[in-house]
């Protein structure tokens, strides 16, 4: 069995994103990047698999500029077989990326594909779901559990009420949740491993797709600061408080 | 901009991509296997056992060593090195990095001076992290004398018999070889040999040095040798030629101490400025008071002083050129570094810097095994004055 996993490159999660003065976007200028966390945990399912036996090959895709290629030679040292770069130009949205993941999808041919749930930068959560109906393809998103068995997968979704299993049947595409699993930590040799293996490049025009934006950024500013908290003297005072200025209660 | 660890690093035009994938990858590992129990280590004295296999797997524990005896050598140069003690030192527990790194002083006399033999018997199960070796030339009469010392090795048909004892031996305890100085010939450097004894000899005994000022979670012993019998095969290069293996192994220790020491300056200035920021002193941030600005301006002016004088000695090392006295006055220049700062980051932290289980505070305790061990600052500068022929 194949499997695809999509990783997008991001601001590292430490990094403390901060506004552009002009309020057009956010200030990327030197900032440290890293691979989404949603879709390293995508990553670290696909390896699993693989070396549970269940998995054949792990197939890594990236829709980028070139610099996401470090994304992807991350994934490929954490155990992913071979890469695919999407290359594009700026930000890209994310049903221009779902038609993107398509054209991949119909060249692969996985019969699993991996996806984060969200990336941590824009928080859309699309881009499984819309890759699912483009594709026509049954979809499992949030998942915190994933068990192949045959010729379908088994998803375990986090939803508020609890839990909720769903079987799929394969071809499928899955989004991780946080508690899907652990991610590892790749081994200096496998970085120097993940140098050699292959990585394809290939443009929007190669699979079929127009990049084109529907969307426009009108700002972007920080969220307002908090305020700093009081010290009350009594219960008294507190209830006031939640009451007359909170108006809680 | 804010002033932390990683900022505060200046741009080393000789890392790639692969650089900082090493570092990504080994920071995850030292912050999921090391850093969540660093404290309860030191304090405990001890190192479990299994996180040497792991380091190992990483690749921390082979980096830089020949890959037919299980090292990495493959597309890896100097940086990969200095990246690894600067990671390593972010964890602000120094006993953890001298207990498992230990085999960074002990191997290299086996890896270059020994048979192919002891080679292969000895480095691919340290590299491995299923066996561990340490380095012995210190004695309780002689230390930075280093051609003083006493313990003598006498041969016997294809045996030496070993007698006397080392002392401040890191790794000691855990040791299952030890690449000790031994007296094989007359006095001075010209009668030492170098000579690698397995601590299952017969006569061979250990004792725990644990009531330390720092490096709690380092296993240093005490080792006696009494009428050890030790093969003559086990020599490390050729006998009476041991000075010169011992001097050769100081340049990478000491790199490697430099490199670790600037690195726990950062974590100092690190920890101080996250405190400025946020504690207040007459109405202000402690930031915000000039005294403490200067403070964290000189802390961050004598960190990019060595910064840089590292950055030329590896470049000196990697051109095939290093210059021993420069590399001994960088152990200075870092160990003052450090001083400094873990003395101003105390300050800056007040009474709470001085509460065991932060960083600042386990560092100040171990600035001086930096300033003492690897050749002190007294005979660094000395070695310096006779190479530069003064
Ligand atoms: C925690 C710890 C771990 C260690 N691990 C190891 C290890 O793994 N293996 C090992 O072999 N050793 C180890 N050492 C020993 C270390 O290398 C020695 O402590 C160091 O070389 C200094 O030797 P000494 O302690 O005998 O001091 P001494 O040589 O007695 O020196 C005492 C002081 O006098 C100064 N001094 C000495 N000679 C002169 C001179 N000619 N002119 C001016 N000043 C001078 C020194 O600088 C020092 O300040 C360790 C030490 C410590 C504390």
């Amino acid at each position: 069995m194949k499997v695809l996993v999509a990783v997008k490159r991001v601001v590292d999660y430490n990094v403390k994103v901060r506004a552009k003065a002009d309020g057009s976007d956010v200030d990327l200028n030197n900032v440290k990047m890293a691979i989404n966390p949603f879709c390293e945990i995508a990553v670290e399912e696909a390896v699993r698999l693989k070396e549970a036996g269940v998995a054949s090959e792990v197939v890594v895709v990236s829709v980028g500029e070139k610099s996401c290629q470090e994304q992807i030679r991350t994934a490929l040292a954490l155990g992913a077989d071979r890469g695919i770069q999407v290359e594009t130009e700026g930000a890209v949205e994310p049903l221009v990326v779902a038609k993107l993941l398509k054209g991949v999808v119909e060249k692969e041919q996985p019969q699993l594909v991996i996806l984060g749930k969200q990336s941590i930068d824009g928080d859309n959560n699309q881009t499984g779901q819309m890759l699912g109906a483009l594709a026509n393809m049954a979809q499992g998103t949030f998942a915190s559990e994933v068990k192949v068995d045959g010729d379908a997968v088994s998803v375990t979704r986090e939803v508020d009420g609890g839990l909720q299993t769903v079987k799929l049947k394969l071809p499928a595409i899955v989004t991780t949740d946080l508690r899907l699993n652990e991610p590892r930590y790749a081994s200096l040799p496998n970085i120097m491993k993940a140098k050699k293996k292959q990585l394809d490049v290939f443009s929007p025009a190669d699979l079929g797709v127009e990049v084109k934006s529907h969307l426009t950024q009108l700002r972007v500013e920080p969220p307002a600061e908090r305020q700093a908290g009081i010290k009350v003297a009594s219960v008294d005072e507190l209830v006031d408080k939640l009451k007359n200025e909170a108006k809680v209660i | 901009m804010s002033l932390n660890f990683d900022s505060a690093r200046l741009p080393n035009p000789h890392l790639t991509n692969d650089h900082n994938a090493w570092r990504e990858q080994l920071r995850r590992f030292i912050d999921t296997e090391i850093m969540p129990y660093a404290d309860d280590w030191d304090e405990a004295g001890h190192i479990p056992i299994e996180l040497w296999p792991k380091a190992a797997a990483v690749g921390l524990l082979g980096l830089g060593y020949p890959e037919a005896y299980g090292g990495i050598t493959e597309g890896t140069d100097i940086w990969f090195g200095w990246i690894a003690a600067e990671e390593m030192a972010r964890i602000g527990v120094g006993g953890i990095n001298a207990s498992l790194m230990v085999h960074g002083i002990g191997l290299p006399p086996v890896i270059n001076w020994g048979s192919e033999a002891m080679k292969q018997a000895v480095a691919p199960a340290v590299l491995a992290g299923e066996k561990h070796i340490s380095l012995g030339i210190t004695e309780p009469g002689a230390g930075s004398d280093v051609a003083g010392i006493s313990t003598t090795a006498v041969r016997d048909g294809d045996h030496y018999v070993v007698n006397g004892s080392k002392t401040f031996i890191t790794g000691g305890m855990r040791a299952n070889w030890v690449s000790t100085a031994v007296r094989t010939g007359g006095e001075g450097a010209g009668g030492v040999s170098m000579l690698l004894i397995p601590t299952d000899a017969g006569g061979f005994s250990r004792t725990p040095l644990t009531r330390k000022q720092g490096w709690w979670a380092s296993d240093t012993a005490t080792l006696y040798f009494d009428n050890v019998r030790v093969p003559v095969k086990n020599l490390i290069g050729e006998e009476n030629r041991g000075f010169r293996v011992i001097m050769t192994n100081f340049n990478g220790e000491r790199m490697g101490m430099a490199a670790s020491m600037e690195a726990q300056a950062r974590v100092c200035l690190e920890e101080a400025v996250a405190w400025a920021s946020e504690r207040k002193t007459f109405g202000q941030r402690l930031a915000d008071h000039q005294v403490i600005r200067h403070k964290i301006a000189q802390m961050k002016q004598k960190i990019n002083a060595t910064q840089a004088y590292l950055r030329i000695c590896y470049e000196s090392i990697a051109s095939g050129q290093p210059n021993p006295g420069d590399i001994a006055m960088l152990k200075v220049q870092a160990s003052e570094t450090l001083e400094f700062c873990a003395r101003e980051a105390m300050q800056i932290l007040g009474g709470i810097g001085y509460m065991r289980g932060n960083r600042v505070e386990r560092i100040y305790r171990e600035v001086r095994v930096n300033a003492i061990g690897g050749g002190s600052e007294e005979i660094m500068r000395d070695l310096a004055a006779r190479q530069y022929g003064i």
